[in-house]
This record gives C-alpha cells, sequence and structure tokens, in this order.
C-alpha cells in the first residue's frame, strides 16, 4: 500500500480543527491527524464495507428479487411438468428450469439503484472528493453484490433441491453451479451500473430491466434449443444467454467440459461488454 | 466551545455570541494574500456549451482567512467553488489550494480539503457515526485515530442523535454533521458551500458559530459561499462579490460597503400618474421641518409617505436630476423605482432630498436612511439587488449532470 500523507508534504502544519490538538501538539495522544492516501485494496474493502452494511437497510429492494423467480418455477414446473414428459427433455422438468429459475434470480440484480441514488444525493460527489481509488468505487460495489447473489440464489437452488433435483456432478457440480451464477450475476451487472453512472437517474437504472427480456427469455428456457423452430430457434443459437442455461442444464447430467466452456465464453463475453460500458461510465463520471 | 447539544443552547449561544465574536474576534491582520496563499486563482474560467458560468476569475486567500463569496444563485459560486475542489476542471486559467494545482495534483488538493457541499451529501441510510467513521477510513485514519476525531468534532453535532438514521436527522442538524464529516479529517481548508441555505435561523446561528469557531481558534481557511448577505458580513475577512461568473469586487466588507459611502438615502417613487397629491403626502408627515431633525428621521426611518402618486422612467429620471445636483450627495443612482442617494452625512442630506423632491412635485412613496449593506454594494456594481433562493439548496442540474449555481 502507498500511503502519501499530506502532512509529511506540507511540513505537518496541520491547521488543527476542533480538539485536534492545535499545531505543536506531540505525543501519541496528540499526534497531528490528516489524510492520506492508502491504495486499492484498503479503498476497496472501505466501499465494500460501506456497500455490506447497507445492505440490510435495503431488503424492501431485495425480498422482491426472491419471490418472483420461485414464483415463476413453482409455476412453471406446475403447469408444464406433465407436458414436457411427452417432449423427451433428457431432464426432469424441474431440473431442466432449474437454471433458468437460477439465471432469473440472479440477472440484473445489482447495487446499481443505490449507486444511482449516490449520485443523485450527492454523496457520490463526496466520495469523489476523498482520496479513495476511483476503481474501487465501483468494485467495492461488487462486495455486496456478491452477498445479494448468493442470499438469492441458494434458496432458489434449495428448493430445487427440495423438490427432488438431484446433480449427478455431486457437491462439486453444485458449487460449480453457484459460482457460475455469481460470476454470471456479476458480469452482468455492468450494464445497469453503466446506466447509473451515465445518467443519474434512478428511473433509467429500473428501467434496464428491458433488456432483461429477451436476453433471457430469447433462449431454450422452456424447451430444448433443438425442439426450437424459426425466428426463436436462430436468435437463441445467438443468444449468449442460451449457452449458459445449457452449460448449467449440464452439471445437472454429468459434467461437460465442451458446455461448460461455451458457458464460461458466454459469462466471459457478456461480461466484458458490460464492465467495459461500466468502467467507461465510471471514468466519465469521475474525471472532473 | 463547549457541547451544544440542545437546540435551545445552540440559540441562546448562536444569537448572542455570533455577531460578537465575528467581530471582536476577526483579525484585522489577517495576512494579506502572497506567494503562499492557501487558494490562488488566475483566469479561473468554466463553460458549460455556450453559458460562461465562470470567466476569467482571480482570487487569493490568506492561510487563516475566512473569504466569503456572496452572489445571488446562478452567479458562478458554486462552479468555482467545484473547481476549486478538484470535482470540476477549468476550460481555461488554473488555480492551487493548499500549493498543489487543482488540475495536475489533484489527489494533494483532496487531502488538503474539507468540503461541505451545497446539496448536503448524506446517506440517509447510515447513522451519524457510521457516516463519520467511513469518511474517516476513506481519508486513511486508522480506527484509533477516526474514534479521536469523532470525539474532537462531536461539539458540533447533536451527540445525542449521533447513532440514529441520517435520514431522521432535521435539516439543520444534517448540515452539521456535514460539515463534521468535513473536518474529520482536519484539514487545512474549508469550502463551505452555502451551508446555511434553507436553514431555520437557529441552525444558521449555530452554524456561524461553528465557522467563527474554527476560524478564531484553530487558524483554519476557510471559503465560504453565501447569497445572504448578513452570512458574509458577519464571518468574512473578504469578500468578493460574483455575477453572471464575474468577481465584480473584492475587500473586507466595511471597505467595500464604504465605495457607497457611509450613509445611504433611498427614495422610493410612487408607480402611476404623480402629480402634487404625491408630494402632499411627504409634506402631510410634518413638512421640510418634519424631516429635517436628526431624531426625526433615525438610521432606518421612514420620513415620508405619499398615498398615491405618480413615477415611472421619466420620473424616475427627473428625481436623479434633481438630486444630483444637491449638496452633500456624493452619488445618485436610479433603480426601477428606486433612488439611492450616497453621503456622508444621512442626517443632515435627508431633509434636503426631501424638499428637492417636493419642489420638483415628484411623487415619493417613501424615504429612508440606513447605513450601506452589501446589498448596496451589490446594487451598485450589477444594478440588481441580490434575491435570494431559498431552495437553492439541491443546485441546478447543468449539461454534465454536476450540481452548478
Amino acid at each position: 500500500m502507498s500511503e502519501t500523507s499530506i502532512r509529511e508534504r506540507t511540513g505537518g502544519s496541520g491547521s488543527g480543527s476542533p480538539g485536534s490538538g492545535g499545531r505543536g501538539s506531540s505525543g501519541p495522544d496528540h499526534a497531528p491527524i490528516g489524510a492520506r492516501q492508502m491504495g486499492f485494496w484498503h479503498d476497496l474493502f472501505a466501499v465494500g464495507h460501506r456497500a455490506v452494511i447497507l445492505l440490510p437497510r435495503d431488503m424492501a429492494a431485495i425480498i422482491p428479487a426472491l419471490i418472483v423467480p420461485i414464483f415463476f418455477y413453482a409455476v412453471t414446473i406446475g403447469a408444464l411438468q406433465d407436458v414436457a414428459a411427452f417432449a423427451n427433455i433428457g431432464l426432469e422438468y424441474k431440473a431442466f428450469q432449474l437454471p433458468l429459475a437460477l439465471v432469473m434470480t440472479v440477472t440484473g440484480i445489482s447495487r446499481a439503484h443505490a449507486l444511482v441514488l449516490d449520485v443523485q444525493g450527492g454523496y457520490f460527489d463526496r466520495l469523489l472528493l476523498t482520496p479513495v481509488n476511483r476503481w474501487s468505487l465501483l468494485l467495492g460495489m461488487f462486495v455486496a453484490d456478491t452477498i445479494v447473489l448468493l442470499f438469492l440464489s441458494l434458496p432458489v437452488l434449495a428448493l430445487g433441491l427440495g423438490l427432488g433435483v438431484r446433480f449427478a456432478t455431486g457437491a462439486a457440480g453444485i458449487i460449480t453451479f453457484v459460482a457460475i451464477i455469481t460470476v454470471w450475476g456479476l458480469a452482468y451487472t455492468g450494464f445497469p451500473y453503466a446506466i447509473a453512472l451515465r445518467t443519474g437517474n434512478p428511473t433509467a437504472v429500473n428501467n434496464s430491466f428491458l433488456l432483461f427480456f429477451p436476453l433471457v427469455f430469447l433462449t431454450p428456457a422452456w424447451m430444448p434449443r433443438d425442439a426450437l423452430t424459426g425466428w426463436l430457434a436462430a436468435i437463441a443459437t445467438w443468444n449468449p444467454v442460451t449457452y449458459i442455461i445449457e452449460g448449467l442444464r449440464t452439471l445437472v447430467i454429468g459434467w461437460d467440459g465442451v458446455a461448460l466452456g461455451k458457458t464460461l465464453a458466454a459469462v466471459g463475453g457478456i461480461g466484458a461488454v458490460s464492465q467495459y460500458l461500466a468502467f467507461s461510465a465510471l471514468k466519465r463520471r469521475t474525471t472532473p | 466551545m463547549g457541547g451544544t447539544t440542545d437546540g435551545a443552547g445552540v440559540l441562546r449561544r448562536g444569537l448572542d455570541i455570533v455577531p460578537t465574536v465575528m467581530s471582536s474576534q476577526r483579525s484585522p491582520e489577517v495576512d494579506r494574500p502572497n506567494g503562499d496563499a492557501s487558494i490562488v486563482a488566475r483566469g479561473l474560467t468554466r463553460h458549460f456549451g455556450e453559458v460562461r458560468a465562470v470567466d476569467g476569475v482571480d482570487l487569493e486567500v490568506a492561510p487563516g482567512e475566512v473569504y466569503g463569496f456572496l452572489g445571488p444563485n446562478g452567479a458562478g459560486k458554486t462552479t468555482i467553488t467545484r473547481m476549486l475542489c478538484t470535482l470540476l476542471r477549468p476550460s481555461a486559467g488554473g488555480a492551487t489550494v493548499g500549493g498543489f494545482d487543482i488540475v495536475r495534483e489533484a489527489g494533494q488538493v483532496r487531502l488538503a480539503i474539507g468540503v461541505t457541499l451545497q446539496e448536503g451529501a448524506l446517506d440517509d441510510k447510515l447513522t451519524g457515526r457510521e457516516l463519520l467513521r467511513l469518511q474517516g477510513r476513506f481519508y486513511g485514519l486508522t480506527r484509533g485515530e477516526v474514534e479521536r476525531r469523532i470525539s474532537e468534532v462531536s461539539p458540533i453535532l447533536d451527540v445525542a442523535a449521533i447513532d440514529r438514521r441520517i435520514g431522521t436527522y432535521s435539516g439543520g442538524m444534517k448540515r452539521r454533521l456535514d460539515v463534521a464529516a468535513s473536518l474529520i479529517h482536519n484539514p487545512r481548508i474549508l469550502f463551505l458551500d452555502e451551508p446555511t441555505t434553507g436553514l431555520d435561523p437557529v441552525s444558521r446561528a449555530a452554524v456561524w458559530e461553528q465557522v467563527a469557531r474554527l476560524r478564531s481558534e484553530f487558524g483554519m481557511t476557510i471559503f465560504l459561499t453565501t447569497q445572504y448577505l448578513e452570512e458574509a458580513d458577519a464571518l468574512a475577512d473578504r469578500v468578493g462579490i460574483i455575477d453572471e461568473g464575474l468577481l465584480r469586487a473584492e475587500g473586507h466588507p466595511e471597505e467595500l460597503k464604504r465605495r457607497i459611502g457611509t450613509d445611504v438615502i433611498v427614495v422610493r417613487l410612487a408607480e402611476g400618474i404623480g402629480g402634487a397629491e404625491g408630494i402632499g403626502g411627504v409634506e402631510g408627515v410634518g413638512g421640510a421641518e418634519g424631516v429635517g431633525g436628526a431624531e426625526g428621521v433615525g438610521s432606518d426611518g421612514e420620513v415620508g409617505r405619499s398615498g398615491d402618486g405618480g413615477g415611472g422612467q421619466g420620473t424616475v429620471a427627473r428625481a436623479v436630476a434633481v438630486l444630483e445636483g444637491l449638496p452633500g450627495a456624493s452619488g445618485v443612482e436610479a433603480h426601477g423605482h428606486e433612488v439611492t442617494v450616497a453621503t456622508e452625512d444621512g442626517a443632515a442630506t435627508i431633509s434636503p432630498v426631501a424638499v428637492a423632491l417636493s419642489g420638483a412635485d415628484l411623487p415619493v412613496m417613501d424615504i429612508a436612511l440606513r447605513r450601506p449593506t452589501l446589498d448596496d454594494v451589490f446594487l451598485d456594481l450589477t444594478g440588481r439587488h441580490i434575491v435570494v433562493d431559498e431552495d437553492a439548496g439541491g443546485g441546478g442540474e447543468d449539461a454534465t449532470g454536476r450540481g452548478e449555481s
């Protein structure tokens, strides 16, 4: 960590605001206190710490994100599992649908709405006035995002397991499943963060879910890809989320390196685009 | 300062102490700006598209000085503050703060300054203590240093509320927390952007008290923007008057007022069609004798009033012409339906002013004698009064999406 103290550069001429011990005070209890530049990891932890302590105070924004996919999962299985039994999809429908339920759960989940309120309310300017590393302003949010993504995805996964979904890949497969879902959730956060930083407008951030629908539903969401026809089959083939869902499905059946490779490529590709947009927006927002 | 934790205490101490502390503890021997100035700006300019928000401002603020930047909403105060604080890059010109260039050494500037922004940049979901702790960590303070600083800035705060969520605070409590947060890292230079806009008188007095204390006890350099005349007058060692992005004048408040004269007589001419009836109203108060005596007018006494009468720009021009030649009138200016007469001896001049207007058959609404204020200075410089915008706390949004006023 590089530590640069303004007092060192300026000869320690602290003006001494209230009770600081004033100028010339000595001793460990009265040593002049001054600002220091601490470096990336310190700043990342500090920004992340704030984002995390705010999570329990923002449950009203988090809980609905859990209810909707559970509802969809339950309704879809209840409505279609008998029909799906005729389609020979190679999996029980509850296992077939579990990856979609998880993708629905985590896609678009981020602290972007908290960030946009910081921008709108001026707190983001307060952060910019500090010596905090600029990249950590966004990366610190990912710390809280990771916690939220796990908080949301684990109950849905537990529901699937509770309904009888079994992973042929065992515990390692489940861990890989959760890891991919979490990384996918983080990769996608770049879109809402980019909108938050570009616009500073909470409504625009809330409307970013519009991107979610074509990405998630123009996929083999309800039927295998080879059962799709026409324009939907064509779009699903080009939609990267298709390969995320398919890769996750393979973890239920058994290890498939090719499918998982495509999954990671899809996550990486979308993540690269979304995070490029987010960090470009951050750079623009933080450049005077 | 002892703990000011209750509103009544703040009121008593604020209203009682502030004016005297400000006047008695303000050091006339404050270092004049020089090569070691805390803040130096040269040709500082900022455009937003076609709009020239700040236009070539030069200023210097000496160490330990309270510099008041006075101007109406939209004058360019916040734009200058944001440039000096590194939040906005100048379009032209430059500045140093704490000896560091605001563009090339922005990181060092940030370490040297504390800033209280106009919009009150707080997080309502945090408690006051959490906000201060986080602020300390962002500035690289150790846990022990943060706790020590919280203890040291606590007199500014409502200590009883420090563990409550900020969203439950009143406007005044939030403002004081904002100031405390800007002090947590013990900065040498403090920027206060309209720190009392929208606050009630009690909270305003409390903030004034803190500014006075920071200046008098700790020698902090303070750059204060305000649209309140009395605030600039009470707090600032020197005042810069800004309007439409231009620094119109700069100096000690008393020096600036002396530009106008020792006294100011303000004549308000009646609107509409004038005539003898209007003047009759003035005479009805007691005629020339009645208004001529010093005891009859007082420092701000109204000495004549007409019930109805005439006005218009022709009338104002005539009034100016009549009064310009009057003995004792050192300057006569028209502003709308008002005519101001600067004079060294208001008590002696007000009677001849009334008589002259009466003799010229000019319809007078009222005449008042008072000491010059910074508003008179602003009026003299810009031809307009400062209109306070109490809702300006949030600032506007400029083309860059950043606050602007």
